[in-house]
């Protein structure tokens, strides 16, 4: 079937336009011979942040704090101004040999065919079939996405009283939405034993007087047309409570979009699920590029632009046919972190801004991480900003820099001695 | 009271064995009447099953239920290829785990024979294997039956009940019956939008068919609704699981089973518990617990797949091992009744079965000369050329390359259809039972608001 349809030839086709995406295309668009597309599902390009109207994005990227809806307009137009093709409506649904894409959108069934790909497809929140909460399926059960799809783009009614499930740092974004919209959270809900994310959120403003059941989780939901009540169950001493709501949120628990990327068979990080990059941010395929939340699920928008902005000089080097096949020594996260980005690292190369990216499964005030080669200490650092659980914890790469490249995988751990206290009141700047 | 229709025949329950009835009788110089108590065909135990198309190797020998399930595998298969129904001839194989399993095999092919089903194979361990690569380690030995098939129930159902409408049928959504008067010449039922009067009333209530019994004098059955919870893994677990595979049929009962489903997903389930409450579908911690467990044992590597959906059908179960189909000429009225495990694939079969006995009766069975084409379905299969797929058909008309729902790549010309159906949707589980919408893997994180509107926009038509 795919023999019979239109081909089109494009230097490099980007995959999802939101903020990775259309960073990419940016950067791109300019310095490569031949068109750059962004294809992009949605009516609109800009990703999470179109339905995501309240400020916090842009701070790092475009050195300015605006709404998500503004911060995707912007990059729409830096993107279309930079001379990248915005082709919407367009959804990638597998592929046709290598670097072929196959595509469906009003204007046709097509093959985009191109030099490079670059994978943007971002990160989606875990609903709640996929948590395995069992009980009733009653309405008024949403992931954050949705919560804000509902309120911003349709202005749709919600409940007066909700359970947030997670206390990342989208959850608190969930909880602003939820009171905007007239519905109070009564209980967010963490298996953590802080409240995580709480202080970044404070540093940005918003902060919220909710009551965190620390070390919990939902068991079930009740209700048959409409959500009545969640029973939580604490982790440690198993004790059960029945909490009344009508609205329960699921927030946070990412899981990418990884679908185009299993299609292919590249090789994906067990702790990211997302494919498994180096430096370049070159997956396990010449040619197969991915950014954003796809590998780090996830981080805030400004740090997926910059990946966008970072891939290209790999993008580059890959059309002129000068990246070629270098050792790489793999870095693995101890059981510290759920997952670190990138996976390998070819000697020399630089990460995007400089930085490893971990996922902390516990908290640290004032961490000290400490990375291991061989059974040998190869680098160690301090960072000034806490490691917590439900956000990314950065870490500068000058920690692995001396690895050997000839050696076995690098491990990062936090050093075991650290004290483990509450988040601080006041959360450090943010970088 | 008002009257809704005057028929020669009411069917109560448009569930797959209401429509199939409906949808036959309608077929006849006979005026017909198919009344939901629901407000949609479709939406009781006929939406949530394993939806296999079962050629009844382990039915009873002897039983009406292993003549019907046998008949209607043929029936419903060649249906299929002339509405469009999407079946995948996937085969499956049966897995013993136990000595007493493995021994079990030889009588289970033997009892496929009494049935009159030949074509069952015995295996040793390698060739499970071959078959099923993924699967957890410790496997005996199997029993491949190459008939099995994967359905998709949704449009079974939908295609026997729109069939029936276009042959003349009076479809009567959200008209519970909760009365009945026999007279000598009919019967008048009761229902809360006004009455239906018959020359005949066949009963296909399923869950609510010893309700409906006892409206009409007879204390003989209860309904004991067998709740069976179900995983949907993502489509991405596709690849390791190419045929259904079932458990060796124990004592306690048929097992769990892992199966690939016609959209592409794996299932695991059903449970199999008996409970009190007929309207009980929620899913449970001891169920997902149970099912987890048999999970593990079975695919390992199937439960780091992401879950996509979960849900309980209830079977209606009564104290017999066989269907329960009686005709009451005094009283005008035909039960068929206790459909419990089987009825998606013997619905057919059934209707033929109730159309003969009610040949011994004063109605006109003849068949019409001036029947309506079946209807052609949309197809919900991932085998078949869906329409986002369908180059042609975009070219003609763009909404099919409009993609609304992403992880089920339904496309805003089906939407639209579904609303312009003969039996359009009401609620978006009806749309998602049309059309696959907001039936995958984000579960709305990307088009759940845009599927309320959309819904929205279509009952308002
Ligand atoms: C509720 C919520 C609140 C948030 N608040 C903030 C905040 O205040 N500040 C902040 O910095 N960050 C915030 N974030 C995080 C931020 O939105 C993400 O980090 C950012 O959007 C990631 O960008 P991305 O390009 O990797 O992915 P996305 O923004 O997810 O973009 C991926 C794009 O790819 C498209 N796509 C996927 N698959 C295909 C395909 N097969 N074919 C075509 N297109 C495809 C999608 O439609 C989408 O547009 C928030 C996130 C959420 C969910
Ligand atoms: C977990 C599970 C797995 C299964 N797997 C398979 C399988 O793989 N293959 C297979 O062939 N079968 C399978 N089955 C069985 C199959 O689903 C059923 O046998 C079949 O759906 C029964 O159809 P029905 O029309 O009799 O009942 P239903 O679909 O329940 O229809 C009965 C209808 O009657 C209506 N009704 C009830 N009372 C009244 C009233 N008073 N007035 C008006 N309307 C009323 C109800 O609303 C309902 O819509 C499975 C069942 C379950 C639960």
């Amino acid at each position: 079937m795919s023999a019979e349809l239109p081909v089109e030839h494009v230097a490099v086709a980007v995959v999802g336009g939101g903020p990775s995406g259309l960073t990419a295309a940016t950067a791109l668009a300019p310095v490569v011979d031949g068109e750059v597309r962004v294809i992009e599902r949605e009516r609109e390009t800009g990703g999470i942040p179109r339905h995501s109207d309240h400020p916090g994005y842009g701070l790092r990227d475009l050195h300015r704090f605006v709404s998500g809806p503004a911060y995707a307009r912007r990059l729409t137009a830096t993107a279309r101004d930079a001379g990248a093709v915005l082709e919407t409506e367009a959804q990638v649904t597998g592929w046709d040999g290598e670097r072929r894409l196959l595509v469906t959108s009003p204007r046709g069934r097509h093959v985009v065919e191109a030099d490079a790909v670059v994978l943007a497809t971002g990160a989606r929140e875990r609903p709640r079939p996929a948590r395995r909460i069992p009980g009733d399926r009653p309405d008024g059960v949403y992931t954050t996405g949705q919560l804000q799809n509902l309120v911003h783009l349709h202005h749709a009614e919600v409940g007066r009283r909700a359970v947030v499930v997670g206390a990342e740092l989208v959850s608190w974004s969930a909880v602003v939405t939820l009171r905007e919209a007239g519905c109070e959270t009564v209980a967010m809900v963490s298996r953590y034993a802080h409240a995580e994310a709480y202080a970044a959120f404070r540093a940005w403003g918003r902060a919220t007087h909710v009551p965190v059941r620390t070390r919990s989780r939902v068991v079930s939901i009740e209700g048959r047309t409409r959500v009545e009540a969640v029973v939580l169950e604490h982790l440690d001493t198993g004790e059960r409570t029945r909490v009344e709501c009508d609205t329960v949120v699921t927030t946070g628990d990412w899981v990418p979009d990884h679908e185009l990327a299993r299609l292919t068979g590249l090789d994906l990080d067990r702790g990211t699920r997302g494919p498994s990059v180096d430096g370049s941010l070159r997956t396990s395929r010449a040619g197969v590029f991915a950014v954003g939340n796809l590998v780090h699920p996830v981080d805030t928008a400004d740090a997926a632009a910059l990946d966008g902005r970072h891939v290209a000089d790999g993008v580059v080097a890959d059309l002129r046919g000068v990246l070629g096949e270098s050792d790489s020594v793999p870095l693995l996260a101890s059981d510290d972190f759920r997952w670190v980005s990138p996976q390998r690292l070819v000697s020399g190369q630089r990460t995007p801004r400089g930085d490893l990216l971990l996922w902390p499964e516990t908290s640290r005030l004032l961490p000290v991480v400490v990375a291991t080669q061989d059974g040998r200490e190869i680098g160690r650092a301090r960072t000034a900003w806490p490691a917590a659980p439900g956000r990314v914890y950065r870490v500068p790469a000058s920690v692995v820099s001396s690895a050997d490249p000839a050696g076995g995988p690098v491990t990062i751990s936090l050093r075991s001695t650290d004290l483990r206290r509450p988040p601080p009141r006041r959360a450090p700047r943010a970088r | 009271m008002t009257t809704l229709a005057t028929v020669d025949v009411a069917v109560i329950g448009a569930g797959i064995v209401g429509s199939a009835i409906a949808r036959d009788l309608a077929g006849r110089h006979l005026s017909v009447a198919l009344i939901e108590g629901r407000d949609d065909v479709g939406d009781g135990t006929s939406k949530a099953n394993t939806a296999i198309l079962h050629t009844g190797f382990d039915a009873k020998p002897g039983t009406l239920e292993s003549r019907m399930v046998a008949r209607g595998y043929h029936l419903l298969g060649e249906y299929a290829e002339r509405t469009g129904i999407p079946v995948e001839r996937t085969g499956a194989v049966l897995v013993a785990w136990s000595d007493e399993e493995l021994d079990a095999l030889p009588g289970l092919k033997e009892k496929a024979e009494a049935n009159g089903y030949d074509a069952c194979a015995l295996i040793g361990a390698d060739g499970v294997y071959t078959l099923v690569p993924d699967l957890g380690p410790g496997a005996l030995g199997g029993l491949t039956v190459p008939g099995e098939s994967i359905t998709c129930t949704w449009t079974t159902n939908l295609a026997l009940a729109t069939d029936a409408v276009r042959r003349g049928a009076q479809l009567l959504r959200g008209t519970r019956v909760t009365g009945v008067e026999s007279h000598q010449d009919g019967v008048r039922l009761e229902t809360a939008r006004g009455d239906v009067h018959a020359r005949w009333v066949v009963n296909a209530a399923g869950l609510g068919a010893d309700a409906v019994d006892r409206l009409f004098g007879h204390e003989r059955f209860t309904v004991t609704p067998r709740r069976g919870e179900l995983f949907v893994f993502d489509k991405l677990a596709r690849p390791k699981v190419p045929l259904i595979v079932l458990p060796v049929p124990s004592s306690r009962g048929k097992g769990v089973l892992v199966s690939p489903t016609i959209y592409g997903n794996v299932m695991l389930g059903p449970t199999s518990e008996n409970i009190e409450d007929r309207t009980a579908t929620g899913t449970t911690e001891e169920g997902f617990d149970f099912l987890l467990s048999k999970g593990e044992r079975l695919m390992p590597s199937l439960l780091e797949e992401e879950v996509t959906a979960s849900y309980a059908g209830l079977r209606a179960a009564i104290a017999s091992e066989d269907y329960l189909v009686d005709l009451d000429a005094d009283a005008r009225y035909l039960l068929v009744g206790g459909i419990r495990s089987t009825g998606l694939t013997a619905g057919m079969a059934l209707a033929e079965h109730v159309v003969g006995l009610l040949g011994a009766t004063d109605l006109d069975l003849t068949e019409r000369d001036d029947l309506p084409e079946p209807p052609r379905m949309p197809n919900l299969g991932e085998a078949g050329v869906r329409p986002y797929e369908d180059a042609e058909l975009i070219a003609r008309d763009p909404a099919y390359g409009r993609i609304v729902c992403f992880c089920e790549r339904v496309t805003a010309g089906e939407v639209r259809d579904a609303f312009a159906s003969t039996i359009p949707p009401c609620d978006l589980d009806g749309l998602r039972r049309r059309t696959r919408m907001a039936g995958g893997r984000c579960q709305g994180f990307y088009c759940g608001a845009d599927a309320a509107s959309l819904l929205a926009q279509g009952v308002a038509q």
